[in-house]
């Protein structure tokens, strides 16, 4: 797809920024811009907006609260408003919470320990722009790195977003006591999704893996599609 | 004018820290805890001015996650400031 145009944006301590870059510019073919927490607008004419893993703000408070609360999220909180899809990634999910754009929480591991490994993810919803590249049921793997990765939301929202089909993808093993295994979640228009794995970082075999890559292929199958 | 802020985890909400510290208690010996819920609390020093409702307002877009969290606010007299 040619004219793509994507933003990442960084926060003070975010730390897969240039990782997400590189994602979308090698699988998407994306002119990347890159964007600041401090600034109050995003560049016109936007197909993507991701926010990238790290420790915005050193977890101050909450994890992604302090970012949640950043000049820019009122600028994604309206262009995610307007259909721009918006990728929230490990602390982008955590920032994607705070904000609202997503229901739940996301708290401390229920193992207490930060997880960082690879583990099997399973694909729950293969119809949304972000996982239309993969099977319904398909097994994949996508490294995690997160202390705060424990999906928490009560009965009445996790049957919601169960019924709605806007759970993408679930745990396919234990990592951190998400509630029903929760490993991303979709927002009500489905152009908002939220995850802990890093899909941005199994984009090349280099990499352990490659499972990632159709995550992004799918945004842009979708785009050109659209 | 100190105001403290206590954020705790609403009933319900597990809290692997508070099951952590409550093995901790057990394995120095301590007996007869049966639950340890760990929070926040947020000192904050303000103008006589600010209104409850303002106070109310700060928790609920900041300093409490109204998802998992519980807040109370608590006005903290002047004398006891003042020792």
């Amino acid at each position: 797809m040619s004219g793509f145009r994507s933003a990442v944006v960084t926060f003070p301590g975010s730390n897969c920024d240039r990782d997400m870059a590189v994602a979308l510019e090698q699988v998407c073919g994306s002119e990347v811009l890159r964007v600041w927490h401090g600034d109050a607008e995003l560049p016109s004419g936007l197909d993507f907006i991701a926010l990238p893993g790290g420790f915005s703000y050193g977890d101050y408070l909450r994890s992604g609260a302090m970012a949640a609360r950043s000049p820019i999220m009122r600028a994604v909180s309206d262009a995610a408003a307007r259909g721009v899809p918006v990728l929230g990634v490990c602390n982008g999910f955590q920032v994607l919470t705070e904000t609202g754009l997503l229901p739940g929480a996301l708290m401390r591991n229920a193992g207490i320990r930060f997880v960082c490994r690879e583990v099997r993810l399973r694909v729950d919803n293969a119809q949304s722009l972000f996982t239309a590249g993969y099977d319904a049921g398909e097994e994949i793997v996508f490294p995690v790195a997160h202390h705060d990765g424990n999906f928490f939301a009560d009965d009445a929202t996790l049957d919601r977003l169960e019924g709605e089909g806007r759970v993408a993808v679930r745990y396919a093993e234990e990592v951190n006591g998400s509630a029903r295994a929760i490993a991303g979640v979709l927002n009500d228009a489905g152009n908002v999704l939220g995850m802990m794995p890093h899909p941005e970082r199994a984009i090349e075999p280099a990499h352990g893996g490659s499972d990632g890559r159709r995550l992004f292929e799918s945004v842009i199958g979708g785009l050109v599609g659209a | 004018m100190k105001v403290r802020i206590h954020v705790s985890l609403k009933p319900g909400v597990l809290d692997p820290q508070g099951r952590a510290i409550q093995h901790s208690l057990e394995g120095l010996g301590f007996s007869g805890v049966n639950e340890v819920r760990q929070g926040k609390l947020i000192e904050l020093d303000v103008d006589p001015a600010v209104t409850d409702d303002q106070l109310d307002e700060m928790c609920r877009k900041l300093l409490a996650n109204m998802v998992i969290e519980n807040y109370r606010i608590e006005r903290v007299a002047q004398v006891e400031s003042a020792q």
